[in-house]
Formats: C-alpha cells, structure tokens, sequence
C-alpha cells in the first residue's frame, strides 16, 4: 500500500496493533489504518471494548501501540521518551476528557494556565492569556472559581479553555458529553462544531450516534477494526438533530 | 521557581493535617535527638571535669591491719611505710611508677590571730602537686627545697583565706600549727575533691616537728599502663614488694590499700561511651522514625495524587517536573519542620543550662558537680537537621519516582 503524506494529512495511522498483555492477553487495536486531514471534525464510534478509546490514547499520545506507524504532522511517534511524549502532548494536543480531569484544588484560570505553565510561561502572561480563553467560552466571571463551586457544562468548558490555550494542532475529545445532561451536551458540541468552523481539527469519541452525528465523519470501530467511516454531510437531516439527542 | 512553591503551597494548604502529621514527625525526632545529646553532654561534662581534678593516671597506696597471720606475726598488726618504702617502690617497679610521693596526715587545729580551723595538716612531697592536681591561684607549692631545709611553709585553701586573713594578701603572712609559726607561701583553688580544711607543709618539716618517721599514703604516677589487666597485675607487684619488706602475706587484703585512679578512670570512660552511645542511638532511631514518617506520607500522597499527575502529563508535565514537584515539597516540609525542630531542641537544652546548668551533689564531706553545661554544639545540631533533610529528600524521591514511572493513562484511570 503506497501512502501520499501531504502537508493536509494531520494523523496518518498505519496498521496499529495493541495489546494489553495479560494471563489472557488482550488483542484490542487488529490493525488500524486511518488519515486524518487537518480542518477534520471526526468521530469515532463503538461500542465499549471496541477499542474506540484505546486508538484515543495512542493518538493522544498516553499510551503506546505495539505494531505500525503513527504520523502526527509528519513525526513519527514511536518509543518516545515520556519527557519527549509531555512535550508533544503539551505542544500538540489538546485533551477533552468524560471527567473533565480539573485539578481540584486549583481555580479555574490556574487549571487553565496550567499547559503554560509546562511551556515555561511567565505567570502574568499565562494568567491573562487564560482569562481571554475563559471569556472567549463565557466564564469570565467564574475565572476565580474552584472546580467543585462550578456545574458540569462550566467544568467542561473550562477543560475545552484548558484544551486549546497552547493552540494545539488536534483536540482529542473523550466522551466530552458522557457525564453531561442533554442540554449541556448540545452546548458543548456547539462549541466544537463552531471551533471546528475556524479550523481546528478534532476527534471525538463517542458511542452516542447523536453526537457523532455532529461531526463530519463517523468511524465506526468494531472489535479493533474499522468497520465503515461514514460521512455526515447532511447533519440537519439525521434522526438526531440539535433537539433530538439520545441521552 | 515562585510558580513551584505556589504549587507547593496551595498542595500544603490543601492537605494542612497531613503536612502537619508529617512535620511534627519530623521536628519531633529532631528536638528528641538534641534534647537528648544536650542533657547526654550535660553528664559528660560534669564527669570531665571531675576528672580533670585528679590526676587519672595515679595510683595511692596505704597502709593497713594485717589480716592474716604470717611468718611468726600474729593477725591485726599495723604495718606502716616510711619513706624509704617509696624508694624501694620506684627501685623495683621503675618502668611502670615514677613522681613517687608520700604523705602524712596530722588532724590539728591552726590559726591566726584573727581565727582558727580545725583541720588537717598534710606533710607532702612537691611531686605531691602533679599527683593530687593541686591547682594555685596564689604564690607557689612546696618545693624541693623547702623539704631540704624543712623549712616551715604552707599553701592553703582558698575557702580559709577570708576566715583566717580576711584579705586576699595572704602569701607571706604566718600561721600558727600546733604552736611553731608557719609562713603562707600559696593558695590553692578548692575543687569537688579537696577538702577545704587541708593544708600542705613539707613532709619533712612535719616530721622533725611531730617526730613522726611514716608516711600514710605512697602515690606515683603510673607509666605505660593503659589497661584493666595490665593495672592489676602492677598491683599485685606492689603488694609483693611491699610485702617482703614488712613481712605480710601478699594476699592479705587489708595490709595495704590500693586505691587506683586508672581503674576508676577506666570504668568512667566506659560509663562515659556507653551514655554517649545510647544517647546517639536512641536519637538516631527517633531521627528514624521522623524519615519514616515521611516516606509513609510521601508515599501515601503520591498515590493520592496519581491521578493528578496523570492529568499534569495528558497537558504536557514532564517527568522530572512531577518529580521536582513531590521531591521539593518534601524537602521543604522536612527543612521547614526539621529547622523547627532544631530550634526548639537548642531553646530546650538553653532552658535546661538556665534552670539547672550546674547541678552540684553536696555529699557533706566533698561535692560534686552531676550536671554541667547541657547544650549541643551548632554543628551537631545543624549536621543532623542536614541528615534529616537528605532522608527526606530520598523519601520522597522513592514514590516519586514511582510517580514518574506509571504512564499517563494509568495515573488517570487512577481511583
């Protein structure tokens, strides 16, 4: 199989295996082969143990994969050092997770400084910088806030602030709605889709076909192969619309 | 470096018992080891300066009842030595005793015209000096002259000066013993050992006066005799020398007396290891105990904070700044509650010199000090602050690493 990177190409897999060793070792990525284009808002279904979130992992680069290739912007990733593995990360990606994952005992223009932090950014500077970010996803007056003083749409957000604050080539986004209520979802996945139209690239996993059905393409995982990759160009007239989610 | 102790503070702050469990862990086995070193060095000072009043590497002898019959002599004889007992003594056994003096005693009132004591007059050699310590504070010891000439001199305590003079300018003044005038040539400076009613005159001015051919104790110094073993065996030599000339049975243990300062000495610089070594290993195990304390507590917070720092890696930490991270705040607690700790160690042993800095045994006849500057020296204090630092800095770096180590989507998958 002949592969053209060009400089659109954001993500190339190339036949991924993965592992998870064990009295019975555990077979979970057979062999993924998948390009994403920068500017892409995609989503990748499956049920649970499909595998779907260890692929997160590997592109997110928390995790290693034992077999092919992993382009991200034309570097390959492979058995980089953690210290290498935190810079791309930092520089790279951003993370959404179900949990949000704040740090609790920090507010929230420190949780979202924090990846500045880890730039070496002054404290001035990455404050300010936060604080435009929190405004930007309206939670200006809740900059000061601890985590658990805020509802779960606003702890989200504040994730999503934290997420795109070092302008990272891709979003990762985990089950972004899986802990949030049906009203709070669509204002999150409004969020994406309108930072996907100003051209940030994002994955979303998901086994929610009303979220996926937001995104422009839906991979559909399926005991660690990719079944079918869909596209949903005509979001409007699926069966979940913006009203219509399953929760 | 401020955003790393802000991190560090907000984390402190946020668990302020547990910090608070593990800094008085860790100033806790800090105080205990001062505290103890400091009250520890408050009896090895006292019993250095107790030995430093006698002169350690002495040996007396003296003279006793026969207990045993032997070569015709009936039991409960006196025996007596006389001078020439010391010459026989420094003859026989001059590789092991040199500086041979003896002494008699005479109980006997002196006087001035002001006052009198009733006291002991000691008829002494001068090497009468280096055996006893004899320490001046004013004019000169016996010398050999004095003996030659049998002239009438005497050195005194400093406690009978105001009694018998009332003025310190007492070299040259007269005392009167037993009605012959004496001429004050010295003062000596009392210590726990001397008893304030002890004069000195040469031994042979004191004889010719009392006409008394004896002497009542034979001291040398002892040379070459560094053991427990070796120092029995000289005496056993002794009384065999002894023996022969004033015909009593060697083994008879009340013929003479021998009183040895080496062993003494020995014992007490035994006694003096043994407190030294306990103190330090009590302390060090306290010390322990505080490092112990927190390695527990480091090790609990790292995996309490697992998933945090799986956070921190998804958004770019790396390991070493994790690391920095949990190393830095254990130091801090152990430097912060370590210095704590010192302080309030030093402020202890200072409160312990205020209250009972020199603690004085008064046994009637001689006192003696039990109790002498308790306090640490500063480098002590600050070396194992230092140590306790280290270990706190290796307890924390062990879960740390471990920290390091467990990859990111496992810290966050934590709990």
């Amino acid at each position: 199989m002949h592969f053209k990177l060009t400089n659109a190409v954001l993500i190339h897999l190339h036949n991924i295996h993965k592992t998870y060793p064990g009295i019975i070792p555990l077979h979970v990525l057979k062999g993924i082969d998948l390009t994403i284009e920068k500017g892409e808002f995609v989503s990748i279904m499956g049920a649970s143990g499909s595998g779907k979130s260890t692929l997160l992992n590997i592109l997110g680069i928390l995790d290693t994969y034992d077999e092919g290739e992993y382009y991200l912007n034309n570097t390959l990733i492979k058995n980089l050092s953690e210290r290498k593995a935190a810079e791309f990360r930092n520089r790279m990606i951003g993370f959404i997770f179900q949990s949000f994952n704040l740090i609790s005992f920090k507010n929230a223009v420190e949780n979202v400084a924090l990846p500045l932090f880890y730039q070496g950014v002054g404290r001035k500077k990455r404050n300010a910088l936060a604080l435009e970010y929190l405004d930007r996803l309206g939670l200006k007056e809740w900059a000061h806030h601890m985590p658990n003083e805020m509802s779960g749409g606003q702890k989200q957000r504040v994730a999503i602030a934290r997420a795109l604050i070092t302008k990272p080539q891709i979003l990762l986004a985990d089950e972004p709605t899986g802990a949030l209520d049906s009203k709070t979802s669509i204002e999150v996945m409004s969020i994406l889709k309108e930072l996907n139209a100003s051209g940030q690239t994002i994955v979303v996993v998901t086994h929610e076909s009303g979220v996926a059905n937001q995104t422009n393409k839906i991979i559909n995982i399926q005991d660690g192969i990719i079944r079918d990759i869909e596209e949903s160009k005509s979001k409007q007239n699926s069966p979940f619309s913006m009203e219509g989610y399953i929760k | 470096m401020i955003d790393l102790f802000q991190e560090i503070y907000t984390t402190v702050r946020q668990n302020k018992l547990r910090t608070a469990l593990t800094g008085f862990a860790v100033a806790w086995g800090i105080f205990i080891l001062i505290f103890l070193l400091g009250a520890g060095n408050g009896i090895l000072n006292a019993f250095k300066k107790s030995s430093s009043q006698f002169n350690a590497n002495s040996i007396s002898i003296q003279a006793g009842w026969t207990s045993v019959a032997t070569q015709g002599f009936q039991r409960g004889r006196q025996i007596k030595f006389k001078e020439e007992d010391i010459e026989l003594l420094s003859d026989e056994l001059k590789e092991y005793l040199y500086n041979g003096s003896g002494e008699i005693r005479i109980s006997s009132p002196y006087s001035t015209l002001k006052d009198f004591v009733e006291g002991n007059v000691y008829g002494v050699y001068p090497s009468f000096q280096d055996n006893e310590v004899v320490q001046l504070i004013r004019g000169r010891f016996i010398n050999e002259k004095d003996g030659v000439e049998k002239r009438k001199v005497v050195v005194i305590h400093e406690d009978n000066v105001p009694i018998l003079f009332g003025t310190d300018e007492v070299i040259g003044n007269q005392l009167i013993i037993n009605e012959s005038l004496f001429t004050v040539i010295g003062v000596y400076k009392g210590s726990d050992f001397k008893d304030s009613r002890d004069v000195y005159v040469p031994l042979q001015t004191l004889k010719t006066i009392y006409n008394k051919d004896e002497v009542t104790t034979i001291t040398f110094l002892l040379n070459d005799i560094k053991s427990k073993e070796e120092s029995e065996a000289l005496e056993k030599e002794i009384k065999t020398v002894l023996a022969k000339k004033h015909k009593f049975d060697p083994n008879d243990w009340s013929a003479a007396w021998i009183w040895n300062r080496l062993m003494s000495y020995l014992q007490m610089q035994k006694a003096e290891n043994v407190i030294n070594t306990a103190i330090w290993i009590i302390g060090i195990f306290t010390l322990l105990s505080g490092i112990v304390g927190v390695s527990n507590i480091m090790l609990i917070t790292v995996k309490e904070r697992t998933r945090e720092f799986g956070i921190r890696k998804a958004i770019g930490a790396s390991p070493f700044s994790i690391l920095r991270l949990v190393v830095v705040e254990s130091i801090i607690i152990t430097t912060f509650f370590g210095y704590l700790g010192m302080f309030a160690g030093i402020a202890a042993t200072e409160w312990l010199d205020r209250t009972m800095g020199e603690k004085i045994m008064d046994a009637g006849a001689f006192s003696r000090t039990v109790f002498l500057d308790p306090s640490v020296d500063i480098k002590i204090a600050i070396q194992a602050t230092l140590t306790l630092i280290i270990a706190g800095t290796i307890a924390g770096f062990v879960p740390a690493r471990r920290a390091v180590r467990i990859k990111p989507i496992e810290a966050l998958n934590a709990r």
